[in-house]
């Protein structure tokens, strides 16, 4: 479903953010993707959806080879896709509802199923009564919650959040969190991007550990090191 | 559709923005119309004295009537040649006195020589066809003199001349000020909006897509600024017939032309703007 091949993603000015990462996550799946700031998780999960393209090496996400996709493979590709940010990344200006249809209407939805739609994710992620509320109305696990709801309108095979719960409390995390794991059981793989490595330690999910660019763990292959668990 | 709703959507979203950015096009708009006009008048006033170009050959005393309608005619067939006639010396006296108004008491008892008055068509009023045409009129024996004011014609020619290539290096200079201006004006509207359009390609959305409503909207933000620069020109050339000297304003076509232009500086602003905001992100 997603597979790295060789990959290294190098910057003209930065330097390698990415060196020679080859993994396979599944259907279905739930992983987690931690390191320390500037390991290259971003920049990995960015490859994912193919906001950044490999210096060497292949993404492929379901079918689609980041070596020759085109625009319209990428906006195709994107639609299977839900992507969240820790920053939410919500319209100011529209509510909940608004920002989640609008997912929708830019993808070409036929206008009479949007509304159904919205009122069903809105219900999924625990939202149902503040769809008309516009973002500054809600507290921050509820923003990422709607969120969380546009990156599923539009029924992704799996769900990329990068730091989803970086800008909440214990409390909003342990919401998102358990809505995440909601969404995995419900049959969509996740691939979360974290440093609260309370959160890894807790629950048995895959892991995958980058430092400097590089996979330097994953649990699905190997035993933790020392250092990972101690971080 | 969508896109004609979303366009308008961003109208009534951020209508300050929007009515910058009409008011900015239609104020630079303006400054190209009202360029346009000086042009327009400069050529226009130019036009009429071309207009009274002619060549004047008089005719040697006692030529017989005859001959002189003969070369009258033949002289209506040269090919630049709009009109030819001959003029006697009575009707000579007669638009002298008419054209000196009060002094033409002056010509009481004179006598002016009769001559064969040539008109040239429009497009063969230019100094050397003058010249050529005169030449010609001139192999007549009875026609000994030709006079076609060479010097006031050449001077002319040259005045119209300078107004042209000023009038296009001008006209271009304003036409790129008023592009820039505009596009830096979209660009604004791309950025304040960047991060729904991240989102959007974000969810999937095509370029395409994004791209339309921004079309749309630099369209019709074109032709509303075409259309106040329009007014704001009409108003200025106006008050100068009103106050300063009488002028004539743009025909419908070019008026129609001016607002296709407005139209195609916000499409084309808009696309660039867009198309460039598409690439760095």
């Amino acid at each position: 479903m997603i597979r790295f091949t060789h990959v290294t993603k190098t910057y003209p000015r930065t330097g390698t953010a990415v060196q020679d990462v080859s993994l396979h996550i599944g259907k279905g799946e739930f992983a987690f993707l931690t390191g320390a700031s500037g390991a290259g998780k971003t920049t990995l999960l960015r490859m994912v959806y193919l906001e950044e393209r490999p210096t060497v090496g292949e993404v492929r996400v379901s079918g689609t080879s980041s070596l020759d996709a085109t625009a319209r493979d990428v906006a195709r590709l994107r639609r299977k896709l839900g992507i969240v940010f820790q920053d939410f990344r919500l319209l100011e200006n529209r509510t909940a509802e608004q920002n989640v249809a609008f997912a929708l209407e830019c993808t070409g939805a036929a206008p009479a199923t949007i509304a159904p739609r919205v009122a069903r994710v809105l219900g999924q992620v625990g939202l149902s009564s503040k769809g008309t509320a516009y973002p500054r109305e809600l507290s921050g696990g509820e923003q990422q919650r709607v969120a969380i709801a546009r990156a599923l309108v539009n029924d992704p095979f799996v769900l990329l959040a990068d730091e989803p719960t970086g800008n909440l409390d214990d409390r909003a995390t342990r919401g998102i969190f358990q809505l995440l794991r909601e969404i995995n059981a419900a049959g969509t793989a996740v691939l979360m991007a974290t440093h609260n490595l309370e959160l890894i330690r807790r629950n048995d999910f895959r892991t995958i550990e980058m430092n400097r660019g590089s996979v330097v763990y994953d649990s699905a292959e190997q035993a933790p090191p020392q250092e990972a668990m101690e971080l | 559709m969508r896109s004609l709703r979303d366009a308008f959507i961003t109208f009534r979203r951020s209508p300050l923005l929007s009515a910058l950015s009409v008011t900015t096009i239609a104020f630079s708009l303006f400054a190209f119309g009202l360029f346009g006009l000086v042009a327009l008048n400069i050529r226009q006033a130019l036009d009429k004295l071309e207009d009274r170009v002619e060549i004047r050959a008089f005719v040697v005393e006692g030529t017989p009537s005859e001959l002189v309608d003969g070369a009258t005619a033949d002289i209506e067939s040269f090919p630049e040649v709009q009109s030819a006639r001959a003029i006697t010396q009575a009707e000579a006296l007669a638009r002298a006195k008419r054209e000196l108004g009060e002094f033409r008491d002056v010509f009481e008892g004179a006598v002016l020589p009769a001559s064969i008055d040539i008109k040239l068509k429009p497009g063969s009023r230019d100094p050397a066809t003058l010249k050529r045409v005169a030449a010609r009129v001139q192999a007549y024996a009875f026609l000994n003199d030709v006079r076609y004011g060479e010097e006031w014609i050449s001077k002319l020619y040259r005045l119209r001349n300078i107004a042209s290539i000023t009038g296009i290096v001008l006209g271009l200079a304003f036409a790129a000020v008023s592009v820039i201006i505009i596009g830096t004006t979209i660009r604004m509207a791309v950025l304040s909006r960047a991060q729904e359009i991240s989102i959007m390609r974000l969810v999937g959305a095509t370029d395409s897509y994004i791209r339309r409503p921004f079309l749309l909207e630099g369209f019709a933000k074109g032709v509303a600024g075409g259309l106040l620069a329009l007014l704001l020109t009409w108003f200025a050339s106006l008050l100068i017939n009103r106050y300063i000297v009488e002028t004539a304003f743009f025909d419908e076509r070019t008026a129609a032309l001016g607002l296709l232009f407005g139209a195609m500086i916000g499409l084309i602003g808009s696309a660039i703007s867009v198309g460039r905001h598409l690439r760095s992100v």
